[in-house]
């Protein structure tokens, strides 16, 4: 009975929260309830009993990828106003088509049991073996340069964003040291006879 | 190990109107390319979730090792996503991404 409540209330409010996602005004706003998408698809997920992945999911998307899109929402100067317009325009064609899709997702819901196979790796009795240790056993081994090439696909967005935002500022004065150490007495150093009363004219001087 | 008082069919039917709400949402939001990269993390938090019904449905573990794998490719493409976002702002001042015709496409 507890469980049928929490997933309805789970359910509610991450559907509602997604059409806010979609219709908010604000963009900001719009960042805070795919904020609580995440946390209401990680409850649904401990229903299911995917403890770790409910808890990564809170701490890969709400602590990382949302603070992003949070980040730039806020770094960026937009006009969103402006971006709203044509808002009403699309709404019957994507309405047509989100209820077309959604009927034909529905229509194939029960479709499932024709993929019934035996399984790759079965879940264990939770009782025994938590939900983070049998995901680790099958993880680092079966599929272990699945893990690996998934870490570089990390690595390759992290150079990737990296080198997409640098920028070389010109107004900015950086030391070289190349040119430190290749400077020599001969470049920097002269030697002049001074007559007294009369100085010397120095190569930067104004005559 | 799904509740014994609900089935799959609950989870895929939630899945399945969040799917549609994240193609909803950028078809509507055309113009504004930073909630057309929601609406696309939307949809694959739905198919997480209809990974994680039918690995438990199906007593089989390796849907949640693919959740992870759809997880990081996630991450990966709000990076790169969002990096294209801010240089194309800093270049043009604003993020009219109907406008983004220089390369002809």
């Amino acid at each position: 009975m507890i469980v049928n409540i929490a997933f309805y209330l789970f359910s509610a409010v991450l559907l509602m929260a997604a059409a806010g996602v979609v219709f908010a005004r604000n963009p900001v706003h719009s960042v805070l309830l795919l904020i609580l998408c995440f946390f209401n698809a990680a409850g649904l997920m401990l229903l299911l009993g995917a403890e770790f992945l409910a808890l990564i999911m809170v701490i890969v998307y709400v602590g990382a990828v949302a603070v992003l899109f949070l980040f730039v929402v806020m770094m960026l100067d937009v006009n969103f106003a402006q971006l709203r317009a044509g808002f009403t325009k699309m709404l019957p064609f994507g309405l047509g088509t989100g209820g077309v899709l959604l009927a034909q997702l529905l229509f194939v819901i029960n479709a499932w049991p024709h993929l019934l196979t035996t399984p790759h790796a079965p879940i264990p009795n939770p009782g025994s073996v938590t939900n983070t240790a049998a995901l680790g056993r099958i993880l680092y081994t079966d599929y272990f340069y699945v893990f690996q090439i998934s870490g570089v696909i990390l690595l390759v967005a992290m150079i990737g964003a990296i080198v997409l935002t640098h920028r070389h500022r010109g107004d900015v004065r950086r030391q070289s040291v190349a040119a430190q150490t290749q400077r020599t007495h001969a470049d920097v150093i002269t030697m002049a006879e001074v007559t007294v009363g009369q100085g010397i004219q120095m190569p930067g001087d104004r005559p | 190990m799904i509740p014994a008082s609900l089935s799959v069919e609950h989870f895929l039917a939630v899945a399945a109107a969040l799917f549609t709400l994240g193609v909803l949402g950028v078809f509507i939001n055309r113009k504004n390319i930073i909630v057309i990269l929601m609406a696309i993390e939307m949809m694959l938090l739905a198919v997480n979730i209809n990974f994680v019904a039918f690995s438990a449905q199906l007593h089989d573990l390796v849907g949640q090792v693919f959740v992870m794998f759809t997880l990081t490719v996630a991450a990966a493409e709000a990076a790169i996503g969002l990096a294209i976002l801010v240089i194309y702002f800093r270049r043009l001042g604003n993020i009219q991404v109907a406008e983004a015709s220089q390369m002809r496409g």
